[in-house]
């Protein structure tokens, strides 16, 4: 992650987030004025209160500020109340509104974007950011705008005595609220970053060695690991300590500003006193005045923090929302071929990923699948056999070459259309947070109870979901019930054969399954493939010989292609990766 | 329990007592200030004094405004000392007590309940050794303190706050306590929101081929809707307590305000002490109130506490020797189990039962079995991750026991399946083995495991960064890297673990080449995957359900036509030369 200082650009989008809720904004900052108000009214009236009680003999005539006195309670309390009410409305429709946002960008990226992004837990980081954009408001924007709506108070009602004392206060508000922030941040700024950098590597060295005991342990390393989180933890040391030194010294400069600016007013006032510019019972109600408008003052510190973390965040969320889909729609869409028997034909297709120096991925790949035929791609990992298939679902266009379906050209086709034509199973099926009612009706929204159960009966899956409690409403995925990776597979294929398309793209259905639910799943994808045009990529050679073509993939090129006992008695690839896979022992 | 955690960060006692000792100066000060300020006032107010002839008590106050300050910066900065040294020191100790507790303890779903302990939970703690300790123990005595400085000046006022201080600890724990659980239960919900937003951008591409990528815009913003509606259903009652909390302490300013004015009319009381009593009162409901803020913080950090207290209190699996013998007998390493059964602490069923065999000096040995028949628990004993219940291990004829965990460990390489790859180079990587050992010795390594070929190719060969944030390598490259930490270690032990998955046929030859190799040096017991493996092998050993169901040379064991082993061959053989286009899978 890059740290270079986010652009005004960022914060000004930032804030636009904000636009739709202008209205609350302005009542929740008055209320929250009238909060701070509330309390500097009640410590100055109380003040003038004693101030007069001293000189006069009648309670009556002190009856305004009486009465003022024992109103501030409740009005502080009310104010209080609606504000915290008010602010949070705004901050979850806040949050709606990002999530909603971030989504619609989001949406047209997948999945080219999103397959980039899935690696290093990105994804997870743009869903914190999100949660981080929550506190933009409630701990930036609505403090900052507090703090100035009372700096105007305060000084407007000390212009009303006298404006060397309004410009006094000013000098002091905007001191503490501005400069000592920015002081503040200066003075950490670096440390900040290096505290974050070796809490990073502490985090680090502690995940590493959890996860890596075993080989920790074995090799004797144990020692040395504890030496080393001793180290960085003395280098933190000394760093938290400065930050500390810092972090103390803003505390104690904002009391001692606090402390100067009533000292101040009153250095101007007693002369001013002392001239009837101004009637002396007031002195205490200007000391008072200005001592409670700190309390709005004080949370800057931490809204100029929270700022940071925002334009931190917003800068990493624009910066991926901000890309080019890396596949569009053409203008004027082709129609859907009316056909259910697809031919898909790659031309001479060559594609090499967009990040610079990446070599040809795929280099002229030329075959044909004819309308209902079974063609396997096979071949040593990372030869590019997935790339394959995602260029056949137009994750990304090829750079050359063509792909055509029905022998039209698949860039013809809406994207939405294209995909309704293909039913995927890849070997990271993903799976909702749902029911297992939910993440079937995915495939088929309208699907009847029946369609479902039938659809479960072919992928073999019937059974098991039948004596399951809840039955199809099973919440599975992460609060749920936890599935086998056979089990994952299955509803996969049930929601396939829901979707019911006529082109089918198999992805390494099998891999990471142990080899007895690997052989009967088998049964179930047979089930799937019949009646679709298939192209199916595997690395492990399992019932090859149903296939019509076998294309043997390696290096981005197709090195061997033929049926099954051709390609063995050709002695090549084929024949050695089908003797590595037999020399296996099996494990169930 | 703050003092089983402060017991165990002496470091920390010291700044924490300064800092609370420097918040009560700091409230000294304040009172010196108020009551020089209330004086000053009281001198320009009622006795027309100017500037000249309060002077010298605006200087004083200046002074202590400045002293002030200062004992606030040292406040805080010794707080913070005091939370980043208990943070520190817990986070070694929890780190040293992990690595004695072992591999077993922190496997699986555990490890990252443990992480986030080692890393969030120690700065929770922070914050409640920084923010919410003191806090309570100013928000007991300083109330206290200031009640004892106003008595003399007004009776009636501190009467008043002596009856509505308690209410408001009272109230606070009363409402909080119902108020926070909610808010707490909200936050989870929130937990939960946002999971399930990143289930769907997860998910997007699954979305966008089932055509529904649309339809799921709506159901985002109806579902943060729905949150937002019941989240302000329940807060509303958290913030009507802090209303009420803040309506209190007001009236009670005003109420004591007005009591003062009327005795100040009737001539009650000096205007002086009048005033000094109102600018007092603030600070006596301070404290409170700000305990109330760091509740959270509070709750948490015991939270977190309690757990790490819990994992300091777990005992390591093995027991370290008494007597330890501090070296093997000097001989090629024969190692020996007799009738060894041993069980999880989770679990009823043995998870070996009666196993014994010898692995003799130089021989390699293969061990087959179903997955859970107990071959990584073999693999756990051998380490001493854990315990025998019964029997015994012997090596050499010394019993494993009687040496240090540790030291046995020198005698042993292993290669699991999935090597842990920590950040840092290739080279730091294979290095692991033998810290010492130079540039060409890894490289020696590398190339004797076979994997000098694919490092090369590497972007910066050697040197290039694997790990979590680096380069992913396939299953035959780790292998490959392993089996190089083993050629460096060169440990008369070799306890290899086959990767289970086929390799390509590249890996499959190097891997084995380098296994060849490395029999040659060391006694070598194999978990096996492969055919060849197991037939290159002097002895196989068979498990099934914990016990040892067979042992022998491969091709004995293949004369027995009752043998598990010689049926899964036989099987496997005839699978492998199945006649193309034959429906033959046995298995």
């Amino acid at each position: 992650m890059t740290t270079k200082r986010p652009s005004m650009r960022t914060a000004w989008r930032l804030l636009a987030f904000l636009r739709p809720f202008t209205p609350q904004i302005i009542v929740t900052v008055l209320l929250g004025g009238v909060m701070v108000v509330a309390n500097m009214l009640l410590l100055s009236m109380a003040s003038y209160l004693i101030a007069g009680a001293a000189i006069v003999t009648m309670i009556v005539l002190l009856s305004i500020p009486i009465t003022i006195v024992r109103l501030m309670g409740l009005v502080r309390a009310a104010a209080r109340y609606g504000e915290r009410l008010l602010s949070h409305n705004v901050t979850f429709r806040l949050l709606a509104h990002i999530r909603v946002t971030v989504y619609r960008r989001l949406a047209p990226l997948a999945p080219a974007r999103l397959f980039q992004l899935r690696s290093g837990d990105l994804l997870a980081r743009l869903v914190s950011d999100v949660d981080e954009l929550q506190n933009l408001y409630l701990r930036v924007v609505a403090p900052v705008l507090v703090a100035v709506l009372i700096t105007v108070i305060t000084c407007w009602l000390l212009a009303i005595f006298n404006t060397v004392l309004a410009l006094a206060a000013l000098f002091f508000l905007l001191i503490t609220g501005l400069g000592l922030p920015l002081l503040a941040l200066r003075l950490t700024r670096g440390l900040g970053r290096q505290q974050l950098a070796l809490r990073g590597r502490v985090n680090v060295h502690i995940v590493e060695s959890l996860q890596g005991m075993s080989d920790l342990l074995a090799y004797g390393q144990a020692a040395r690991r504890r030496e080393q989180l001793a180290s960085w933890e003395q280098r933190l040391d000394r760093l938290q300590r400065r930050l500390a030194l810092a972090g103390g010294l803003q505390e104690g400069l904002q009391e001692l500003l606090t402390g100067l600016a009533v000292w101040s007013i009153l250095l101007l006032a007693i002369p001013l006193a002392a001239t009837r510019q101004i009637n002396s019972i007031y002195l205490g109600f200007l000391a008072m005045l200005v001592l409670a408008a700190f309390e709005a003052i004080a949370p800057l510190a931490q809204a100029f923090a929270q700022l940071g973390h925002s334009l931190a965040a917003g800068e990493r969320l624009f910066s991926i929302i901000d890309t080019a889909p890396a596949v569009s729609d053409p203008e004027q869409p082709a129609p859907i071929p009316a056909t259910r028997s697809l031919e898909l034909t790659f031309e001479d297709v060559t594609f090499r990923y967009e990040e610079e120096g990446r070599q040809v991925t795929l280099a002229n790949i030329s075959f044909h699948v004819p309308a209902g035929a079974r063609v396997a791609i096979v071949g040593p990992s990372g030869a590019g056999k997935s790339t394959l298939l995602r260029l056949a679902m137009r994750f990304w266009d090829p750079q050359e070459g063509r792909i055509l379906l029905a022998g039209q050209d698949i860039r013809s086709f809406a994207l939405a259309d294209l995909r309704s034509l293909m039913g995927v199973v890849t070997q990271d099926t993903y799976l909702f947070n749902d029911t297992i009612r939910g993440n079937l009706r995915l495939a088929a929204p309208s699907a009847t109870e029946g369609q479902l159960w039938r659809a479960l009966e072919l992928a073999q899956l019937d059974d098991f979901v039948r004596q399951l409690p809840a039955g199809l409403d099973t919440w599975i995925g992460e609060q749920g019930l936890k599935l086998s990776g056979g089990e994952r597979q299955r509803l996969a294929i049930a929601r396939a054969l829901l979707k019911d398309a006529p082109l089918l793209l198999l992805d390494e259905v099998t891999a990471n399954l142990d080899r007895l639910t690997e052989q009967a799943l088998f049964e179930a994808l047979d089930m799937l493939m019949q009646g679709r045009t298939t192209l199916l990529v595997t690395h492990r050679l399992l019932h090859m010989e149903r296939m019509d073509e076998i294309l043997v993939v390696d290096g981005g090129r197709i090195v061997e292609r033929g049926r099954h006992e051709q390609l063995l008695a050709l002695g090549g690839l084929y024949r050695r990766l089908w003797e590595v896979q037999n020399a296996l022992l099996p494990v169930a | 329990m703050e003092k089983q955690i402060l017991h165990y960060c002496t470091a920390a006692r010291w700044p924490l007592a300064l800092s609370v000792l420097a918040g009560l100066l700091a409230l000294l000060a304040t009172v010196g200030q108020m009551a020089l300020l209330s004086w000053v006032i009281a001198r320009v107010f009622l006795g027309h004094a100017d500037l000249q002839q309060v002077g010298l008590a605006l200087a004083v106050l200046l002074v202590i405004i400045g002293l002030r300050a200062g004992l606030v910066w040292l406040r805080e900065f010794s707080a913070r000392r005091a939370g980043n040294r208990v943070k520190s020191e817990l986070r070694r100790r929890l780190f040293e007590h992990l690595l004695l507790l072992g591999p077993l303890f922190v496997r699986g779903e555990r490890s990252g309940e443990l992480i986030a302990t080692l890393n969030e939970g120690c700065e929770r703690l922070e914050t409640y050794v920084a923010r919410y300790l003191p806090q309570a123990v100013w928000s007991l005595v300083i109330p206290l303190l200031l009640l004892v400085i106003i008595w003399p000046l007004d009776h009636l006022s501190a009467i008043l706050l002596l009856i509505t201080g308690p209410v408001i600890p009272v109230l606070m724990i009363a409402v909080g306590s119902y108020s926070q659980k909610h808010i707490q239960r909200q936050w989870a919900t929130l937990a939960r929101l946002s999971a399930h937003f990143l289930d769907t951008i997860q998910g997007l591409v699954t979305l966008h081929l089932f055509g529904r990528s649309g339809a799921q815009e709506a159901h985002v913003a109806r579902l943060s809707d729905e949150y937002r509606r019941r989240t302000l259903r329940v807060l509303r009652y958290a913030f009507l307590s802090g209303a009420v909390l803040e309506f209190m302490t007001m009236l009670a300013i005003g109420l004591i305000a007005v009591f003062l004015g009327v005795r100040l009319i009737n001539r009650e009381l000096p205007f002086e002490q009048a005033f000094l009593v109102l600018l007092l009162i603030p600070e006596f409901y301070r404290p409170l109130r700000e305990l109330g803020t760091q509740y959270h913080a509070g709750m948490e950090g015991r939270v977190a506490a309690q757990r790490m207290l819990e994992i300091l209190a777990s005992l390591p699996p093995v027991r370290e020797p008494r007597e330890a013998s501090r070296s093997l007998p000097a001989a090629p390493l024969t190692l020996t189990c007799e009738q060894v059964t041993c069980r999880y602490p989770d679990s009823e069923r043995p998870a070996l039962h009666n196993v014994s065999f010898t692995l003799s000096a130089g021989s390699c040995t293969a061990l087959v079995g179903r997955s859970g028949a107990g071959k990584s628990t073999l693999v756990n004993l051998l380490l001493r991750f854990m315990e025998v219940e019964s029997g015994a291990i012997l090596v050499n004829g010394l019993p494993l026991d009687r040496l240090p965990a540790d030291l046995w460990r020198e005698y042993v390489a292993l290669v699991p399946q999935r090597p842990y790859l920590f950040s840092g180079s290739v080279r730091d990587n294979i290095r692991l083995a033998r810290p010492g050992a130079s540039d060409e010795e890894v490289e020696r390594a590398a190339e004797l495991a076979g994997a000098a070929d694919f490092i090369r190719e590497l972007p910066a060969g050697y040197d290039t960064e694997v790990g979590e944030q680096g380069l992913r390598l396939s299953a035959g490259q780790l292998q490959r890297l392993a089996l190089a930490r083993a050629f460096l270690k060169q440990a008369p032990l070799l306890i290899l673990d086959e990767p289970s998955s086929s390799l390509d046929p590249e890996s499959e030859a190097l891997l084995s080449a380098a296994l060849a190799r490395l029999r040659r040096q060391c006694t070598v017991l194999v978990i096996a995957h492969r055919l060849n493996t197991v037939a290159a092998a002097d002895q196989v050993l068979v498990l099934d359900g914990g016990r040892l169901i067979e042992s022998g040379p491969p091709a004995a064991l293949l004369q027995q036509p009752t043998s598990a082993y010689a049926q899964l061959m036989t099987a496997r053989l005839q699978e492998a030369g199945a006649v193309p286009g034959k429906e033959a899978e046995a298995l």
